[in-house]
């Protein structure tokens, strides 16, 4: 079983990237916007941006950000380790990415099930998670910031 | 035996027999007490046997005075200028709307019955909702869910910016400038106080008592009991008397029934509406739409796990 190596330096390709980058942006720009601070700091009043300060909107649609990028996560985590993997290597910089977004993802999820009715998570551990989510959205831009300004990618070749 | 319990038969029982029924079938504010009780307990308001006298309201402000705002003053300059300062500490008694020291407060309606015009009168306060959006989308965890169906504010923790009030389908909440951990991080730029509004007297509950609206009223207004019951009784109470149920489906279902002799549509047109005077409108689950969404999440990894492994045996498939 032989998978030839033009078509595995494509992957992932460049529309899986561009998704991602969109996804990432809507995510944390609905994410702040389940903070009180569009409307406090003008952003909602520029033109086209009045939803930002609707907080059932941006709940929605980082609900539906949320589900693209599980999809896109699992997709390129499941391709990595049965195609990439032998090819490409995980840099130090896409370790720790990608444990940090793991844990976005799972604190994410536990907040969506703390938002079904009937939910019963103890009230200090919603309070953890609030503050474990945006933190570590924070540390994750960060990190990311440093990664595009020093050219850090995710995986090198083998 | 009905597990709810109104003022006069929780008096008469007293608190040894709720403590009583709470080893056994578990009634009422007996239930309320007992903290491994999950149960969401609910309220039934007759309006019919409301006369507006204001009772509930003097014993709730009683009550919970001692939750009630302390703001330093002068209050912090805040940035940028639009946000608004909100003081009630001046104005601590006005009665005749929700404010941070008036937790509750009596709505009149003037209706036709019977081709009679008659006077309505009912309690308005926090309908403590079965998912409360308050609650659930408080970014800091600030507002919580009791097991036994209470909504509260913890005000050591609330920054005060509003977006409970925001969210809530009848604009509850209510602000207070100038109190709270905000004065404490960044107080010109970020929070403005505290939010308040009704916990259903959730301390007095815990030590086995009933909530001071329900204890004070002379006409059994009130009924506190697990919700499937209280919603049993309200169903009975409506078809005995012709009446009509808010608070069931409102926004997905409340822990706060009202039966009214006449439509809540009518109410709602003849209530004085506004800020701190909630409306009686028809309310969509404001929680389910993103809510619908769950499955989908669930879902969304195995898409991405199917493509990955489509693409690998297409790949495989290809090269052999």
């Amino acid at each position: 079983m032989r998978v030839q190596q033009t078509t595995i330096s494509k992957v992932p390709d460049r529309t899986v990237r561009y998704v991602y980058w969109i996804t990432v942006f809507l995510l944390t720009l609905t994410g702040f916007g389940q903070m009180p601070i569009f409307k406090r700091y003008y952003i909602a009043d520029i033109p086209g941006l009045g939803w930002l300060a609707q907080f059932y909107v941006t709940h929605y649609i980082h609900y539906l950000a949320a589900i693209l990028i599980l999809a896109l996560v699992a997709y390129m985590t499941i391709d990595y380790l049965i195609l990439q993997r032998k090819h490409l290597r995980l840099t130090a910089s896409g370790y720790v990415r990608g444990a940090i977004l793991a844990g976005i993802l799972v604190s994410g999820l536990l907040l969506v099930i703390r938002n079904l009715a009937g939910s019963r998570l103890d009230p200090r551990f919603i309070i953890f998670l609030d503050l474990a989510h945006l933190g570590l959205v924070i540390t994750f831009l960060t990190i990311a910031g440093y990664c595009l300004i020093f050219k850090k990618q995710w995986t090198n070749a083998r | 035996m009905g597990q709810e319990i109104s003022r006069r038969t929780f008096l008469r029982g007293g608190i040894a027999a709720a403590a009583g029924l709470a080893a056994g079938s578990i009634p009422g504010a007996a239930a309320a007490a007992a903290p491994q009780e999950k149960t969401q307990l609910a309220t039934l308001l007759d309006i019919g046997k409301c006369i507006g006298c204001g009772a509930c309201v003097e014993a709730c402000n009683e009550t919970n005075a001692h939750k009630y705002p302390n703001p330093q003053k002068p209050f912090p300059k805040m940035y940028p200028n639009r946000v608004p300062v909100e003081d009630w500490s001046e104005k601590q008694d006005v009665d005749d709307r929700l404010t941070p020291y008036n937790w509750l407060f009596v709505q009149n309606a003037t209706v036709n019955i019977n081709g009679e015009e008659q006077e309505i009168t009912l309690p308005r306060r926090c309908m403590h909702c079965v998912n409360p959006p308050c609650v659930k989308l408080c970014p800091w965890g600030a507002a919580r869910q009791l097991d036994n169906g209470i909504s509260r504010i913890d005000s050591d923790i609330c920054l005060g910016g509003s977006k409970c009030k925001k969210v809530c389908p009848w604009d509850i909440p209510q602000r207070q400038t100038g109190t709270g951990l905000y004065l404490d991080i960044l107080p010109s730029f970020a929070g403005n106080g505290v939010m308040y509004k009704c916990d259903r007297c959730y301390d007095q509950i815990a030590d086995g008592q009933l909530p001071a609206c329900i204890e004070a009223c002379p006409e059994d207004v009130q009924t506190i009991g697990p919700r499937d019951e209280i919603l049993q009784k309200a169903r009975a109470l409506a078809k005995e008397t012709n009446g009509y149920i808010y608070g069931e489906k409102e926004n997905g279902g409340t822990n706060t029934i009202y039966v009214s002799p006449v439509p809540f549509e009518e109410l709602n047109k003849a209530i004085e509406k506004g800020k701190g005077k909630p409306h009686l409108k028809p309310v969509k689950d404001t929680m389910a739409q993103a809510n619908n969404l769950t499955t989908a999440m669930v879902l969304a990894p195995v898409a991405g796990i199917a493509a990955a492994v489509g693409k690998f045996v297409k790949l495989t498939k290809s090269s052999e």
